[in-house]
């Protein structure tokens, strides 16, 4: 669908794309809605130090397999910019798939690594720690799919050499997404 | 400072040689003559449809806020009767109304209006520019929006009713249906909020960046117009505080519906969590939609003062440090909920320090209107009502914020009549302003003067006499949850009831006058006198375009700026006292 683009969105003032511009702001108002949840788990984490006895079942290989795949997977993020930036619509396309990828095989280890200790009886109920690990690693995970969906969209219009810019954006969203978890993955899973 | 291509004469057309097609959208209204009416007025992208939406959603929105106080003021006037229009009011109706009342007095009045309707409608008029940056987010940021009314009006059907649990929503009462007895109104109340909030997220970020980088050539950081810059730290102020309970807000569905206990401390959970996170937004949201009246009171004083804004780059600063040191305020909304009293004290300073940032914004209008040759237009009486009356609601304010006072004042009805001391003038007083000195421009014709002054006189008495009983009561120790006061003595002393019927019947008479507004409103939209592009000789960008501006704004091509919008009375400029933004400099005079 093409839509007619203002000339208020063409403008720029301060130099930096609209586009561009606006992911950041998206980004700060995601850090202060991560920041919140994390805030409060650390703030609970360090009122009860007995949560140790629960996060004892978090498996942490997993957690740095998963972290190896989403930081593999924010280079090819890169590459796909890097690709964007020749003009290469195809080619940065082909990067943005390899993305989506790392994307799909953290959320399918991800739902194997959750049916597991659901089935050894870690729910979501049963534990104000368990409560916070679902819901700031669910949060995040709702975040990854997003941000393959929209990679999904970039693709194929970049793939038709449309909307290149579109491409560095949803990296610098990807590697948001990366960052968070690069936060969740010590709080979560290494602090026993 | 642009730095774009584009090159934009005076008058006369664009230079835009782009291949995107877009210079179809921004020639006159072309493009959009044969739309089918859904499409213009329920799909439309321009942003003064949009802001028209969230004008009337908004105007709706107080039906349903004022409806409620109506009910349950008449039950705390005349306790058990029936009343009119409603019946008997019992005490689970009692609490959702009051729920009801606050949180759409809020997030569905105050900020669509403020915000989001003026927003969208000021922010591409004033700093010269054709839509906002991302007309489609803009649409569904309103489509969004929509949605958190549906589900909140929806939640009035449910089993048990609307939420009963107080705007604050706090924990367990909230958490548990065996409390609030609203098990599906308080889980829907909560999605709403948080639909809301992220129509709002949208919209701020549209906002933010629309005024970033779409400012006309030759507009620089200090020639935006007041508002325009309140209304844009306003966004940030709202982007910076509303993560936390966004992610609150998640915890607390999740304590409703899966039986998690973020929030249970029986369970390892904590309910002092919620109320930092709440009021971790809660506060600086205070400044979110206050911010943006101070900006509407800055417009319509040095329009109908005729005089420059004193201290322009002072009200800017303040407005920023408002917005900062409003961050480090909130807990003085939890002096008796169990905090350290040594964070107490921490929370006592910051609150009183950020009288001063308000006070200076207050001083500066007051400067402002020395020697200005004031026209007592019915917007300049509004503006002028709202410093006096927002500054009765910043005073009694300094009681509460010091904790020592705090503890007998919490959760009566002083606190009660200090926030709508400052709520109602942000929410009604100043969007009464911006309404009346800009309906010209939205709709191309004038609003009633005499009219507009009844209106004006009988909101503003009748709106003093609701709170200042209010406040006599409340330093009586009347607490603002009791359902009927008749049940305590104590509350039944020599003199109680006949304030609580006083301000009744002054709110009866604050809701009956709106009629005169509504029909003075809708009367003007159809008959009232043809108004020509500049009937207030106002110097900003927005009096450049023609009433009501086409799609696209600027028919003959978007302006350049060449002086701020405040220059108004300028000895260069001898019987002509305005001095548009957009005017070149004369011939040899330097830019």
């Amino acid at each position: 669908m093409s839509f007619p683009k203002p000339i208020a969105t063409l403008r720029e003032a301060t130099g930096m794309p609209t586009g561009r511009l606006a992911v950041w702001w998206v980004i700060a108002s995601e850090i202060v809605i991560f920041g919140g949840i994390l805030g409060s788990y650390i703030m609970h984490r360090l009122g009860h130090p007995e949560w140790a006895h629960q996060s004892i079942h978090t498996n942490t290989w997993i957690g740095a397999f998963n972290t190896f795949v989403l930081l593999t997977s924010s280079l090819c993020a890169v590459l796909a910019h890097a690709e964007a930036e020749k003009k290469n619509g195809p080619g940065a396309a082909k990067y943005l798939m390899y993305t989506t990828l790392g994307g799909l095989t953290f959320l399918i280890v991800k739902s194997i690594e959750w049916t597991n200790e659901i089935k050894h009886g870690y729910t979501i109920t049963s534990n104000t720690f368990w409560s916070f690990y679902y819901t700031a690693a669910g949060l995040h995970g709702l975040h990854v799919l997003a941000g393959m969906i929209i990679m999904l969209i970039v693709a194929a219009d970049a793939k038709k050499g449309k909307e290149l810019q579109r491409v560095e954006n949803i990296g610098i969203y990807w590697h948001f997404v990366d960052v968070v978890w690069i936060f969740l993955f010590p709080l979560l899973y290494i602090a026993k | 400072m642009s730095s774009t291509a584009e090159t934009h004469p005076p008058a006369g057309g664009h230079g835009h040689g782009d291949a995107h097609g877009h210079d179809d959208h921004a020639h006159g209204d072309h493009g959009h003559h044969d739309q089918h009416w859904f499409l213009k007025y329920f799909w439309s992208t321009d942003h003064k449809i949009i802001c028209m939406q969230y004008l009337f959603t908004g105007m709706f929105m107080a039906v349903i806020g004022g409806f409620a106080v109506y009910v349950f003021r008449m039950q705390l006037a005349f306790p058990g009767m029936p009343v009119p229009g409603w019946g008997r009011v019992t005490a689970n109706d009692y609490n959702s109304l009051v729920t009801t009342h606050g949180s759409v007095m809020i997030f569905w009045v105050a900020m669509p209006v403020l915000i989001a309707a003026l927003g969208n409608y000021l922010i591409p008029l004033m700093i010269g520019c054709d839509d906002m940056v991302f007309p489609r987010i803009n649409r569904l940021s309103y489509q969004i929006f929509l949605i958190s009314v549906i589900v909140l009006i929806l939640s009035f059907l449910v089993q048990g009713g609307a939420f009963g649990g107080a705007w604050t929503a706090y924990p367990p009462l909230s958490a548990k249906a065996a409390y609030n007895l609203t098990p599906m109104g308080s889980t829907l109340w909560v999605v709403a909020v948080a639909l809301e909030f992220v129509a709002f997220l949208l919209g701020g970020i549209n906002f933010v960046t629309t005024l970033m980088n779409s400012r006309a050539p030759g507009m620089k950081m200090f020639d935006v117009p007041m508002v325009v810059w309140m209304i844009i730290i306003a966004s940030i102020l709202f982007m910076a505080s509303v993560g936390p309970l966004v992610a609150g807000a998640v915890m607390l569905i999740f304590d409703q519906q899966i039986g998690t206990a973020f929030f249970d401390p029986a369970r390892g959970g904590d309910p002092v969590l919620w109320q930092h996170l709440f009021w971790f937004f809660g506060h600086p949201e205070v400044y979110v939609v206050l911010l943006p009246a101070m900006g509407i009171c800055a417009e319509v004083i040095c329009v109908h003062g005729r005089k420059k804004l004193f201290a322009y780059k002072t009200v800017l600063y303040t407005a920023i440090a408002t917005g900062i040191i409003s961050f480090f305020v909130w807990a003085h909304h939890q002096f008796v909920a169990g905090i350290d009293p040594r964070m107490a004290n921490i929370f006592t300073v910051t609150t009183l320090i950020i009288s001063i940032p308000v006070a200076e914004m207050v001083f500066v209008y007051i400067a402002t209107l020395y020697g200005a040759s004031i026209r007592l237009t019915t917007p300049m009486l509004w503006a002028l009502a709202f410093i006096g009356e927002f500054l009765m609601g910043g005073v009694t304010g300094i009681f509460l914020g010091a904790s020592g006072a705090d503890i007998y004042f919490h959760d009566t009805y002083f606190v009660l009549a200090h926030f709508h001391y400052t709520f109602f003038p942000i929410a009604f007083i100043a969007t009464f302003a911006a309404i009346t000195h800009w309906f010209p421009k939205m709709f191309g014709r004038m609003m009633n003067e005499a009219w507009g002054k009844v209106h004006f006189w009988v909101t503003t008495i009748a709106f003093n006499f609701i709170f200042i009983p209010l406040f006599l009561l409340g330093a009586r120790g009347d607490h603002r949850r009791i359902y009927d006061p008749t049940h305590f003595p104590e509350l039944m002393r020599a003199g109680m009831q006949d304030m609580r019927v006083m301000a009744t019947v002054s709110l009866l008479i604050l809701i009956a006058v709106q009629f005169v507004f509504v029909a003075n409103f809708v009367y003007s939209i159809f008959w009232g006198p043809k108004a020509d592009r500049n009937p207030w000789r106002a110097n900003s960008l927005e009096w450049h375009a023609p009433s009501p501006p086409p799609h696209g704004n600027f028919p003959e091509g978007l302006p350049n700026v060449y002086r701020g919008p405040y220059e108004y009375a300028h000895p260069d400029r001898g019987e002509d006292d305005h001095w548009p933004q957009h005017e070149p400099p004369p011939e040899g005079a330097k830019a």
